[in-house]
């Protein structure tokens, strides 16, 4: 095995230089968020197809969810997508400290983003708007009768909105971790102007969640 | 053995369970996938001996559509998808490239796990529940029988996940690691198809993936996406898994045109005919793939457009299909063609895929498939395409790189015997099925009608012909491991890097320096020298005499 005069400690054996190693690794994970788009098209299929044939209970179902938690969750996220790009930034410019402070303002954003999922899914399942077999609407709450919404095909609207929103709220948990790791391995000092890969590409993940939601929102929320 | 090899370097059990070399994941591949074959192949002729008479022979009806339904979700998910690309691309890809190894080593130890760990879910099915449906999984059906389908289900998902993994692994090894010379104009066009098979992996397979997902929360909690009771439709399933399915054929059937080049190339002692056609019709069959779905469901009531468009690009898929068939027979034009096992394989290959692909046209016609459909027909035009296509490429491509993966040679007279069984078996048991179809016989079926009994009995004959050619070969490959003669670095006389450039078995790190690439993958006319089947850096074995190569003559 060819021993090169400089051989930084983050260059993998079987890659030439650190250029292709990088080049490799972000060409892989631009790939990764293909299959990413590819596996939600799948779900916006479904959504267009039952939009369309039952537009009525679309708009009729739309109503239930909350506007406003949907738009303060679209801020968070693109808070969080403006923190992770200065992050990627501190890290080119071997600044440690904005790297880290900017990974946990990210970490956050994740948080805020889950809490307020969790207080709209519960207030629908408290009203019996569940996922499945168990879809039963019925309540009052904020002179909403929750009774009245249970039409016709009413379940199938949640029953996309639970997957879809099920599944990315899945991806922000995993990008959650991910911010974790990386966080811990940017306070180590892990990551340099020279080495930066894991930044870069948790920063790509974390983009492509942020814009599947820029998807979800409209369609699911507004229109 | 003096030499170090990836064999030998390290001989621990730990070295290759976290070994991170793709050689060495490449033979672990190789036994999970050839254990689904034995396991899937074992079920096959229990449903063949079923069906050696009307009525019950051997076993219940329940138990004939689990049989037949496990059999083809063994094959289809845990072997044939995996077998080329997972076992040889592995094994050969880096090496053919000029790399050290695959760009991302712990991302393809992973697939290989997570392989496992599908398949070991899909399996669990057979205990806590049954799965009888056929591997399609057709809703409402699916998702009303028993709690099997969870688990099958699921495996299949997390196998998709294996595969994802591997094809993107290999794209960006072909774009990224590359040796210096190694132009996309010289890469081997087994390279080629695998890129091509790769960009299907990573295209198609999510979406089965949300697909399985889908279908498990239905069968789970009754989302309703699906069912038509809640506003659902089961029609919605179908074109989502034949979205994947259907390019998933080519997942299959394109590292087997890959295999099938470089055996032309190195056994006609020529340039592949045709060599950018063939390498881009890949691509073009990769692309066309993704446009031809609804072929599969022209009784499902799509509207007759969609299925006259279908039907039409279906046949556009013959194009490029004929294009690689024309120019592999020009390749042997004039070649000095030398009949080695692996050779008989892509012999055999053209005649059996030709037969596979000229009836896909047929069933591609929307008045002869409304026929057709659902027949022993397509069951019979389908093995043509998998096993005549993908298997017996896959056994030529074993043999090919058999030495190079272990350093020994099989026995040739052997090799030769079972290859003529494996030949006979599968034409008499798949031909009488076109028979059968024609004449209304459904697939799936636990009885018929007294009339088909002949050609019944003829296609289970043929089935144990097969099985005892598919064992000769397991048997004197396993003893070609203790008793082999040892191989050359290049016992087949071939150009490309893995027979050139490596000793065998090669280095765990593939090269002692990063080769430079300086002519095409076949160019015999410029490469007299290495007729001999020794390499431009051969171990310098003596043994190598042993095994001889014809002098080929290039004819420019």
């Amino acid at each position: 095995m060819a021993s090169t005069a400089e051989h930084p400690v983050h260059l993998q054996h079987h890659f030439v230089s650190s250029d292709q190693q990088f080049d490799a690794s972000k060409m892989g994970m631009w790939l990764f968020l293909i299959t990413e788009i590819l596996l939600f098209s799948g779900m916006f299929v479904t959504y267009t197809v039952y939009r369309v044939w039952y537009p009525e209970v679309f708009d009729g179902m739309a109503v239930l969810l909350d506007w406003r938690l949907g738009g303060l969750n679209t801020l968070v996220l693109l808070a969080s997508s403006f923190t992770v790009a200065l992050g990627i930034h501190y890290a080119q410019v071997d600044n440690k400290k904005g790297l880290v402070t900017n990974l946990i303002l990210t970490f956050l954003f994740a948080c805020v983003f889950l809490v307020v999922k969790y207080f709209e899914y519960s207030a629908k399942i408290e009203h019996g708007i569940v996922l499945g077999d168990g879809f039963a609407p019925h309540g009052v709450s904020h002179g909403v009768d929750y009774a009245t919404y249970d039409v016709m095909f009413a379940q199938q609207f949640f029953s996309i909105y639970y997957v879809m929103t099920g599944i990315h709220g899945f991806h922000v948990l995993v990008g959650m971790g991910l911010f974790a790791w990386i966080t811990i391995r940017a306070m180590k000092g892990h990551f340099t102007s020279a080495y930066y890969t894991p930044v870069e590409l948790c920063g790509l993940y974390w983009h492509l969640v942020d814009i599947i939601w820029i998807f979800l929102f409209p369609l699911l929320y507004l229109i | 053995m003096s030499q170090v090899n990836y064999l030998n370097h390290d001989k621990s059990i730990k070295s290759w369970l976290f070994t991170l070399d793709h050689k060495r994941i490449g033979i672990m591949y190789l036994v999970a996938v050839s254990l689904s074959f034995l396991a899937g192949g074992i079920l096959a002729l229990l449903v063949r001996t079923e069906l050696l008479g009307p009525g019950e022979t051997i076993m219940s009806a329940d138990t004939y559509n689990q049989s037949f339904t496990l059999h083809a979700v063994l094959m289809i998910f845990a072997f044939i998808i995996p077998a080329i690309p997972a076992v040889m691309g592995n094994f050969v890809l880096p090496i053919q490239l000029g790399a050290k190894d695959v760009a991302f080593p712990r991302i393809n130890l992973a697939s290989f796990y997570i392989y496992l760990a599908g398949a070991a879910i899909a399996l669990t099915a057979l205990v806590v529940g049954r799965v009888d449906g056929g591997w399609t999984f057709y809703t409402p059906y699916s998702t009303s029988v028993d709690d099997g389908i969870l688990f099958i289900t699921a495996g299949v998902f997390v196998m998709g996940f294996s595969s994802i993994l591997t094809g993107l692994n290999f794209i960006v090894t072909i774009h990224k690691m590359r040796a210096p010379g190694l132009t996309w104009n010289r890469l081997p066009l087994f390279i080629w198809s695998i890129y091509a098979t790769s960009i299907v992996q990573v295209l198609a397979t999510p979406v089965i993936g949300i697909t399985m997902v889908l279908l498990f929360l239905e069968r789970l909690l009754g989302i309703g996406i699906f069912d038509p009771a809640l506003g659902g439709d089961p029609v919605l399933f179908q074109h989502f898994f034949w979205f994947y399915s259907h390019p998933a054929v080519y997942i299959m059937i394109l590292p087997a045109f890959g295999i099938i080049s470089d055996l032309m190339g190195t056994f006609s002692r020529q340039q592949v005919s045709g060599y950018k056609f063939v390498a881009l019709s890949s691509v073009a069959i990769a692309f066309l793939g993704f446009l031809v779905w609804g072929h599969h469901m022209f009784v499902s009531g799509q509207s007759a457009l969609s299925s006259i468009i279908f039907s039409l690009i279906t046949y556009l898929i013959g194009i490029p299909t004929g294009v690689k068939v024309i120019n592999w027979v020009q390749t042997m034009y004039k070649g000095s063609v030398w009949l080695q096992t692996p050779m008989l394989y892509a012999l055999m290959f053209l005649f059996t895929f030709s037969i596979g692909g000229f009836t896909g046209i047929m069933l591609g016609v929307l008045a002869v498939d409304v026929h057709l459909h659902d027949t022993y027909f397509v069951v019979a035009h389908f093995h043509y395409v998998m096993m005549g296509g993908n298997v017996i490429a896959a056994l030529g491509g074993l043999h090919y790189w058999w030495p190079k993966m272990t350093g020994k040679m099989f026995n040739e007279t052997l090799g030769r015997i079972a290859a003529a069984l494996v030949f006979i078996g599968f034409n008499v048991t798949f031909f009488p099925q076109f028979i059968l179809g024609t004449r209304g016989m459904p697939r799936r079926y636990y009885d018929y009608l007294p009339e088909f009994t002949n050609l019944h009995v003829l296609s289970s004959v043929g089935s144990y012909i097969l099985g005892v050619g598919l064992f000769l070969i397991l048997g004197y490959l396993l003893h070609s491991l203790f008793r082999g003669k040892k191989a050359g670095s290049n016992p087949w006389g071939a150009l490309t890097l893995e027979w050139t450039h490596t000793t065998t078995p090669p280095d765990p790190h593939n090269f002692h320096e990063t080769p430079i690439v300086t002519r095409g993958p076949y160019d015999y006319h410029l490469a007299p020298e290495l007729f001999g089947g020794d390499g431009a850096a051969g171990d310098g074995h003596e043994e190598e005499a042993e095994v001889t190569v014809p002098r080929g003559q290039a004819t420019s």
